[in-house]
């Protein structure tokens, strides 16, 4: 379809309107994630794809069949199916011997896929399982990752941006600040890497600012990394790269100093000093003679007009 | 007695403010890295794998995440607020953290070749009013299509020109006008397209042309000679017929035995032309390379003069008719010499 898009002519406006919905832009839509499960999946797997979703839901699309593929072997598959759905996100669920209970993080590029990290899910607490009010559906959460693999290891690195990039929703201007209730947490220690999931209470601390309390709704995961494939340097550059109409053009002529105090040009009309009011004085004062004749020499044209 | 307990209260708003700050305040030894605008906190901490394993799992990881929560909230609290509806509202600040963009940046669309004529020529688009004036209906009708003013489709009678033949239909012939017209217009886009995308297109053989000129019709009449089964061979040529220009011609080979002083002759040649210094010059191609290169500049120095007196660029007949009537009294001798200027720098 991206070969053929400057040749397809919309035939009518609706169609028009698709194609524009689907075309590349400058500031981008929010990523939508697929979610779909291969040939044999475990309980745990399709009640964790399960989960993910009502965490990520309005956008992202659950796939109900199986799909019997392996993302790591062949992905044109996947890349199918995201240009089908438009989507550049997305987590694939298996369950086998060799890998059991299998989650595929990925994410694509230009219907192609960038990164792929496969994670093992040890130990699974499901949404359901923790009987709690929960967060509502939606919700922007706050992601905190702790431990410094997460700063280190090149592999947990893009594990991180990866993680970013899924969970963190919808870019917004503002947020309320009483809806901020959800906490993805994210440890990666002694080797693993635990997810959890908070709801976030904000309780009264005296001050502006309130004291948190955390209580844990679920999904939870006690993940092992396990296979990646990462994009080369060049084309993770190249999708970092940010179109120029994007970057913020530097004014001109405005300044600042060391303290941060702004300078800027101003440009005035050159003012006539004849009209200047000085301070009055006694003494400076025109006499009525003096002023009669300074009027004459002022306006002499217009005298000149009236003669006429 | 009074300062002393005017002290001791001090004391003990200190103390209560200390233990009010307490509650919320964490202690970390490496500063936490907040993204606010995607509400990202990262903790580059070292977590103690002792602690870990000693307390137990779930509520070590709660009192970290506590932790952390809390110096994210700390960092968002500080933010200004406002009230927005019954709720209390932060903005956010753009967000920091680079991630891969889902598709490529859109590309300018290629320009057609009209554009790039117009840009070389230093054509510039003028905008038109969308109404006109209707004489027939007496009023403002749209310059273009449904209802428009003037429309030619719509006329129940045509004068036959003199020169026409009488018993052509005058309707009919309008009407194939208008779609040729538009099947070329469709054509030309098809081929921008193709330009646009770099595809080599095969060629197309004869376009319709309203009028044919000599060279068109010879080009059909070889066409048609080639458009028989056997590609034109068997064809018979028509008498005081000449072969075309520009068509293809066979190589001829020099024979293998015999002769081989023109041969040699030929190589000799070539090794002298290989072996000068000065390079041939193709004078057609140098003299048009000049040429457009003087039209460009024309257009460009046109294109200043015109970019200067922006914003006067007026719509209305009126406005328009009075600036041309300015200029033809003021520069117009000025405009009349550059061009004969231009003129003679081209030959």
């Amino acid at each position: 379809m991206t070969q053929l898009d400057g040749v397809v002519k919309p035939k009518t406006k609706r169609s028009k309107r698709f194609l524009e919905s689907r075309a590349p832009k400058l500031t981008e839509d929010v990523k939508t994630a697929m979610i779909m499960k291969g040939g044999n999946a475990s309980q745990t797997v399709t009640q964790a794809l399960r989960d993910i979703y009502s965490l990520k839901k309005p956008n992202a699309v659950l796939y109900k069949k199986k799909n019997i593929t392996r993302p790591f072997e062949d992905s044109t598959s996947l890349e199918f199916f995201s240009k089908k759905t438009d989507c550049s996100l997305f987590l694939f669920g298996s369950h086998n011997k060799k890998r059991p209970n299998n989650l595929i993080f990925g994410r694509l590029f230009d219907f192609h896929v960038l990164d792929m990290i496969e994670l093992g899910v040890e130990k699974y607490v499901s949404l359901s399982d923790i009987k709690t009010s929960k967060c509502p559906e939606g919700t922007k959460p706050m992601l905190v990752f702790a431990g410094e693999a997460f700063d280190t290891d090149n592999e947990h690195k893009r594990l991180k941006s990866l993680l970013i990039d899924f969970f963190r929703g919808p870019t917004v201007s503002a947020v309320r600040l009483a809806g901020l209730e959800h906490v993805l947490h994210f440890t990666a220690l002694d080797g693993k890497i635990y997810m959890r999931s908070y709801r976030c209470l904000l309780k009264k601390s005296g001050c502006r600012t309130p004291r948190i309390e955390l209580e844990e709704i679920g999904p939870s995961f006690d993940l092992v990394l396990r296979r990646t494939h990462l994009a080369s340097d060049d084309l993770y550059k190249l999708a970092h790269r940010r179109p120029k109409a994007l970057k913020a053009r530097k004014k001109k002529n405005i300044s600042h100093n060391a303290f941060g105090t702004k300078f800027g040009r101003v440009h005035m009309q050159k003012q006539d000093l004849t009209k200047l009011q000085t301070r009055k004085m006694k003494g400076l004062r025109k006499r009525r003679g003096e002023m009669v004749a300074e009027d004459q020499e002022a306006q002499a044209p217009k005298v000149v007009k009236v003669e006429s | 007695m009074a300062a002393c307990s005017v002290e001791e209260l001090l004391v003990r708003a200190a103390q209560d403010e200390a233990e009010k700050l307490k509650s919320i305040s964490v202690q970390k030894e490496l500063e936490l890295h907040f993204d606010i605008g995607n509400l990202l906190a990262c903790d580059t901490n070292r977590v103690e794998v002792r602690d870990f394993r000693e307390q137990k799992k779930e509520d070590f990881l709660r009192s970290l995440a506590r932790d952390n929560t809390q110096l994210l909230i700390n960092e968002i609290w500080k933010r200004p607020t406002e009230r927005l509806e019954e709720a209390i509202v932060t903005k956010l600040p753009e967000p920091i953290t680079a991630l891969p963009r889902e598709k490529p940046a859109p590309k300018p669309r290629a320009p057609t070749k009209w554009e790039e004529f117009a840009k070389l020529k230093g054509i510039q688009k003028k905008k038109k009013t969308n109404l006109v004036w209707d004489e027939t209906a007496k009023d403002w009708k749209r310059r273009w299509g449904y209802k428009r003013a003037g429309d030619d489709t719509k006329e129940w009678l045509i004068e036959v020109p003199e020169t026409a033949d009488p018993h052509e239909d005058q309707f009919a012939k309008r009407s194939k006008a208008k779609t040729e017209r538009v099947a070329k217009n469709e054509f030309n886009r098809l081929k921008n397209i193709a330009r646009a995308q770099k595809v080599k297109l095969p060629g197309v053989g004869l376009t319709p042309t309203p009028q044919q000129s000599k060279e068109d019709l010879a080009r059909a009449a070889s066409v048609a000679r080639t458009s028989t089964a056997s590609a034109g061979r068997f064809q018979d040529r028509l008498p005081k017929e000449k072969p075309l220009k520009n068509t293809g011609k066979k190589r001829k080979f020099e024979p293998l035995i015999g002769n081989f002083s023109t041969e040699k002759q030929k190589q000799l040649e070539l090794l002298k032309l290989m072996d000068g210094k000065r390079p041939k010059l193709n004078v057609t191609k140098a003299v048009n390379k000049q040429m457009r290169e003087e039209d460009r500049e024309e257009a460009a120095a046109k294109y200043k003069k015109r970019a200067g007196k922006k914003g006067r660029k007026g719509s209305m007949p009126g406005k328009a008719k009075g600036k041309t009537a300015k200029g033809g009294k003021s520069g117009g001798k000025a405009v009349v010499g550059g061009k004969r200027r231009g003129k003679t720098g081209k030959r």
